[in-house]
This record gives C-alpha cells, sequence and structure tokens, in this order.
C-alpha cells in the first residue's frame, strides 16, 4: 500500500514536472550558448560572450511575440562530444530556439550536425573553421564573425603585398590550425610568394623554442603563427626572446585583442591582423565598448561584439516573421541585410557564411598609444566579397542551388 | 642524422637542456613529497603557476623585483602548502594513497579556478630582467641568456637538494622518518613538524620553477595543468621517489623531446609517454627506483 502510493506520488510528481518542462519552453524564447568559458579561449568570448547576448536582450526589451528570452550558457571543455551532447539536451528538453556557438571549430563542426538533425538556427561565431561553411555547412547554421579564409586574405595578402614572399608556418596541430595554415598558404602562392616550410605543434604547447628555431633555420621572411590563444601568445614571446623577430615578420593569422591586452604592446608591437571589428572604429563601436567595460572591465573582443549583433538579428527575424519557426527565421535572416554596430550591409551567402567588412590592423608601438586599449591602427578595410570571395564555397552542398 | 643539419641539432640539443632542467627542478619537488610522505601531488602543476602568479602580483601590485620574487615567492607559495598539509593532507596519511590524489587535484582545481577568476585565461606577462635580456651567439644558435640563467639556476638548486637530502643530518632523519616513522619520533624527532616541512618544501620547489618560468612563458592559470602530465611521467621514468631518478630523468627525457620536435614534431607531446610505457615494461619501478 505504502509503496504504491509512493508510486502514484512518484508518477505525478514526474507528469508535474514535464508539463512544466513543455510549458516554460512554450512561453520562453530559449537562446544557448555553449563555449569554452574555462579553457585556453575562454577570454575570448567566455562569460563576455553571455554578457553581450543579455546586454542585446535588455536592448530589444526582453521579450518577443510577448514571450520572455531566457539565456542558457554551458562550458564545452573544448571537447565536441560535450558541446553536441548539450546542444541536442536543449534542443529535446528546454525548447532552444537559438544556440551561439562559442571558440574551438572542433566543437563547432560537431554542433553543425545537430543544428540540422534538430532544426535550430546556429549561429557559429568563436570558431573560425572556413569549412563550417564548406564541407561542413548545414542549412541551419550561419558562420557569423570571421573564418580563416578571410583571416589568410587579410593578413597574408597585406604582407606578402609588402615584399613578405617567403612564409615559414608554426600551425596548431588541429582543424583550425591546419584550414588557417592552407587559406593562409593559398594567398601567399597566389601573390607569387612561396612557403618554405610548416611545423604542427600540439595544441596548448608552452615551449615554442624548437618550432621557431626551424622556422628561422628556414630562411624564410614571414614567420606566420597559425594558432591562437595562449599558443599565440606564447610562440610570439619566443620568437622575441630567441631574437627571431629580428630577422623574421611575424604575422598573426588569428590574434583577439584580449591576447594584445595579455602580451602588452611591448611584444605585440608591429604586428599585423585581421579581425571582424574593433571597439575604437567608430562613435557606435565606441559606444558599445563603453557600455560592455562598464561590465566587464575590458573591451569587448570582435566575437564578443558579434554575439551582441547575431542575437540582436535573431530577434529581429523572430518580430519580422512573427513566429520561432526555424525554416521561416532562415529564410528571413537569409534575405534581410545586417546593420548594426557590428557590421554595415553584411548579409548571409546560400553557403551559411556571413559576408561583412574585414579590417587589417597593425598593433601600435607603445608610443603611439595614447589611452587605455588604443592597440591598433587600421592599415586596409576590406569589403565582404575581398576577404571572403564573391562566390559561396563548391565544397558545400547549398552553394549549388 | 635523419636528414637534418648539425646545427640544427645542436640547437634543439640546446633547447632541450634548457627545458630537461625545468623538467628536472619541478619532477624534483615532486620526488621530495612521494619520497617521504608517499603522496601522489597532483596539485604540483598549480603550485608551479601560484609561484609564476605570486612573482606576477609582486611586480604588478607590490613592487617586488624579479631577484626578490625569487626568494618571496616560493616562501610564500611554501607556506600556502604548509598550512595544506596542516589543515588537510596531514589526515590523509593512513588511507590509500588515491585519497592524497584526489585532494591535491581537487585543490589544483580550485586553484586554477581562482586564477582564473581573478586574471583571466589568457594570462599576464611578465618582463625578462634587464640584466638577462639579450643572448649569446653559440654560432648554430642565438642561446638567450635567461635561458641559460634558468639552466644554471635549476641545476644548482637540485645539485643542493640532492645534497641535503642524501649527505647532511637533516637528511638522514627524513629518510629515517619514512622508514620508520614510529621509531624516530621515539628518538625526540619532531616527525609530523619535519613531514610538514617537506611538503612545504616540495611546494616551495615548484614555485620556485613557477618563477624561473614567469618571463619566458605566458603566466596563465592553465600554465601548470599542461606541464605537471609530463612531469608526472618523468617522474615515473625515473622511479618514484628517487631524487637522483628524477634530476637525471629531467634532464635526458627534455634533451629526447627536443630532438623529436625536429625529427617528428607531431609526436613530440606523447614522446615521453612512450618512453614512460617502454621504461615500465622493461623497469616497473623506473630507472632508478628501487624494487
Amino acid at each position: 500500500m505504502m509503496r504504491k502510493s509512493m508510486t502514484g506520488a512518484l508518477g505525478a510528481f514526474l507528469g508535474l514536472y514535464a508539463y512544466s518542462q513543455a510549458a516554460a519552453a512554450g512561453d520562453q524564447i530559449v537562446i544557448g550558448d555553449i563555449d569554452d568559458l574555462s579553457g585556453v579561449y575562454a577570454d575570448v568570448q567566455g562569460q563576455g560572450g553571455v554578457e553581450a547576448a543579455n546586454m542585446a536582450i535588455a536592448d530589444f526589451g526582453g521579450a518577443v511575440l510577448g514571450r520572455k528570452i531566457v539565456v542558457l550558457s554551458v562550458d564545452h571543455q573544448n571537447k565536441p562530444d560535450i558541446g553536441a551532447s548539450k546542444f541536442r539536451e536543449w534542443a529535446d528538453q528546454n525548447g532552444l530556439n537559438m544556440l551561439l556557438g562559442g571558440s574551438n571549430t572542433g566543437v563547432s563542426i560537431a554542433m553543425a550536425k545537430v543544428a540540422a538533425a534538430k532544426k535550430v538556427p546556429f549561429f557559429a561565431i568563436g570558431a573560425g573553421g572556413a569549412s563550417l561553411t564548406g564541407a561542413d555547412c548545414t542549412a541551419y547554421s550561419i558562420h557569423y564573425a570571421y573564418d580563416t579564409t578571410a583571416l589568410g586574405n587579410g593578413t597574408a595578402s597585406a604582407i606578402v603585398k609588402q615584399g613578405g614572399k617567403t612564409w615559414f608556418f608554426v600551425t596548431a596541430d588541429y582543424a583550425f590550425g591546419t584550414q588557417l595554415q592552407e587559406a593562409a598558404a593559398r594567398v601567399v602562392t597566389a601573390n607569387g610568394g612561396k612557403v618554405l616550410g610548416a611545423v604542427r605543434a600540439p595544441l596548448g604547447t608552452t615551449d615554442y623554442s624548437s618550432f621557431l628555431l626551424q622556422a628561422q633555420a628556414s630562411g624564410a621572411q614571414v614567420l606566420g603563427l597559425a594558432n591562437a590563444g595562449t599558443d599565440f601568445s606564447n610562440s610570439l614571446k619566443g620568437a622575441n626572446e630567441f631574437g627571431i623577430t629580428k630577422t623574421m615578420k611575424p604575422a598573426a593569422l588569428l590574434a583577439f585583442i584580449s591576447d594584445i591586452h595579455s602580451l602588452t604592446l611591448q611584444t605585440a608591437q608591429g604586428l599585423y591582423l585581421t579581425t571582424a571589428w574593433y571597439w575604437d572604429l567608430n562613435e557606435e563601436t565606441r559606444a558599445f565598448g563603453k557600455r560592455f567595460f562598464a561590465k566587464m572591465h575590458k573591451e569587448p573582443t570582435m566575437t564578443q561584439a558579434a554575439y551582441y549583433s547575431a542575437t540582436l538579428q535573431y530577434l529581429n527575424a523572430v518580430k519580422a516573421v512573427g513566429s520561432t519557426d526555424p525554416d521561416l527565421i532562415m529564410a528571413q535572416l537569409r534575405k534581410s541585410k545586417i546593420n548594426d554596430m557590428f557590421t554595415k550591409n553584411g548579409y548571409i551567402r546560400a553557403d551559411g557564411l556571413m559576408v561583412h567588412t574585414m579590417y587589417v590592423m597593425q598593433v601600435k608601438t607603445p608610443a603611439e598609444s595614447k589611452y587605455p586599449w588604443d592597440y591598433y591602427k587600421v592599415i586596409k578595410v576590406m569589403s565582404g566579397e575581398e576577404a571572403d570571395g564573391s562566390q559561396p564555397d563548391p565544397a558545400c552542398s547549398l552553394s549549388k542551388k | 642524422m635523419f636528414g637534418v643539419p648539425l646545427p640544427a641539432i645542436l640547437g634543439q640539443l640546446m633547447l632541450g637542456l634548457v627545458n630537461g632542467s625545468f623538467y628536472a627542478l619541478l619532477s624534483l619537488g615532486l620526488a621530495v613529497i612521494f619520497g617521504l610522505l608517499g603522496v601522489v601531488n597532483f596539485a604540483h602543476g598549480a603550485f608551479y603557476m601560484l609561484g609564476a602568479f605570486a612573482a606576477y602580483i609582486g611586480l604588478q601590485f607590490l613592487g617586488v623585483n624579479y631577484w626578490c620574487a625569487l626568494l618571496l615567492a616560493p616562501l610564500a607559495v611554501g607556506l600556502l602548502g604548509v598550512a595544506i598539509e596542516r589543515l588537510f593532507l596531514r589526515h590523509l596519511y593512513q588511507l590509500d594513497p588515491l585519497y592524497g590524489l584526489l585532494l591535491t587535484f581537487a585543490i589544483a582545481l580550485i586553484a586554477e579556478g581562482i586564477m582564473r577568476g581573478l586574471f583571466g585565461a589568457s594570462g599576464k606577462s611578465y618582463p625578462v630582467p634587464d640584466i638577462l635580456r639579450g643572448g649569446f651567439n653559440l654560432g648554430f644558435m642565438v642561446l638567450p641568456i635567461y635561458r641559460a640563467w634558468v639552466v644554471l639556476a635549476s641545476l644548482t638548486v637540485c645539485g643542493l637538494t640532492w645534497f641535503l637530502i642524501e649527505r647532511t643530518r637533516l637528511g638522514a632523519m627524513l629518510r629515517a622518518a619514512t622508514e620508520n616513522a614510529r621509531l624516530v619520533q621515539a628518538f625526540g624527532v619532531n616527525v609530523p613538524l619535519l613531514v610538514m616541512s617537506t611538503y612545504g618544501a616540495g611546494v616551495a620547489l615548484a614555485a620556485l620553477a613557477g618563477v624561473l618560468a614567469a618571463p619566458v612563458i605566458q603566466v596563465s592559470p592553465l600554465m601548470g595543468s599542461s606541464l605537471v602530465i609530463v612531469v608526472f611521467a618523468v617522474v615515473v621514468i625515473g622511479g618514484m621517489g628517487s631524487i637522483i631518478g628524477a634530476i637525471v630523468s629531467g634532464l635526458v627525457l627534455g634533451l629526447i623531446e627536443g630532438l623529436t620536435k625536429v625529427i617528428y614534431p607531431e609526436a613530440s607531446n606523447i614522446v615521453v609517454f612512450v618512453i614512460m610505457a617502454v621504461v615500465l615494461i622493461w623497469r616497473p619501478a623506473g630507472l632508478f627506483g628501487r624494487e
């Protein structure tokens, strides 16, 4: 008897729980963020990314279609299986409407597959790998902030045109690093330069001296750093220490303002890099930077700004179509121009790439920097087509339509 | 050799020596702690990281220069180690070694989490002290003066520690206490104090390695966790608890790893573990360990 009533109570409780979950999913708009919140890339978006998404929601008024907007956030620990299973869980149980994807190309490729299976719009922001809109593209993925192709076209072509004809790459040994190296090498050879060699360093290497000596022995003029985060910082520090920067010009194929801040201008000065956004570009970006700084005590990175923009554009699309239907929203996003503080006249190409202006920057010297976080000067403004080509990636099945 | 020019080999050997002396210094602390306390100190990497951060905090906020930091940072972190031994670790000596491992692993995670909260994941830069800037041109490579100093400092500290434990009265007492704590206590030696200071000293060695590393690599919360696994492998290869084994295998593995980086770079982060596997098949107690 006792057992029977216990079972009954449990059943009732479970039923109630399932009901409340479903109800929660029905009257809320759920935005998810899956990112590296604790590892080597945690400063690129991390908590700042969540904050940026929340700022966009607040600016939008906190609700759309009469439904409250909530944000879920989880640390993928740079493990593709965690990212994909959390995405699946949110889609199945929490009524997830849209996902913001943080750092790590490997994780994002795994999550793109879930986006396609669950039909949830997926904004890949922190990850750089161009295959997200190539071989790994889906009808529900948008590659929003930057990709390895644009980085190669920006930094590598600027340096080759200034006479840096021979290159040696120090590459992070995983999907992102190799895609970045390929993109840069393609630009170097297309512009009459030559790649003299490359070395693949394991992710998370702390001592780069051996690799750097190999780079120096190659006699190349340019040291291409196809890595990111602390890998990038440590390899550049090593290049300075071993006097390699005296004979070779370092090229940062991906550097965020958080990296430059932690390296200090003393070490990073003179470096070329490509970025989608910089806080000190114009009045609008400065205004966003100021609001962000008040909360996070640092200037936003380009991808944190993109978190804000992607959230806002998604909510605009929901409002415009009056529904959260993923297919209607994707169609709406694909036909609208993106105009906000992140970019002007951006648009989403058939393969899912958000085509927008990119900037080639040079890091200022300590003498040139006049105020805190005054780190970059604009070397070149690239149109979206210049950065990413005018045609969708033929490797993507959606490009052929 | 393998189609790699001789100057490149010489350069890599030189770098291997530099890294090897780092490994030696770090694995020395681990070996001391394991040999004398029987604790598998998974927090070693975290103490190394805290040493580097102590130097950074000292320089940025308190005006403590590099040379003072070499002394003060290990002292501060060593005291933290003493407190941890007194409050937590002491209660676990009677239990399975697994409990000590779990505790120290938790301490490492907490320390990393706190530092990430305070300083962010991308870390901070620590400048090379002015007097150690620049490099020697060896013909086949430029050896930064700072790296030469690291080799010198590590080898000196390793030598001193070895001497202290193997050749002095204090060291003899320590070794006796590990063999039979009760008997040594009966002779009037305060064994718990001895054990506590040993843990503190082992931790201080890790912090010293952290200060030495600070100007070379980015001072970041994760700098220790990427290194501690390799250092454990070094200690296992040398023979758990063997002081001389830790020093010698640290240096030799640094050299082998350096060569791997020229011959087949992709394998450079696993070569140490392959060697560990081979050594364990051939000599389960490690190269210098007692069966």
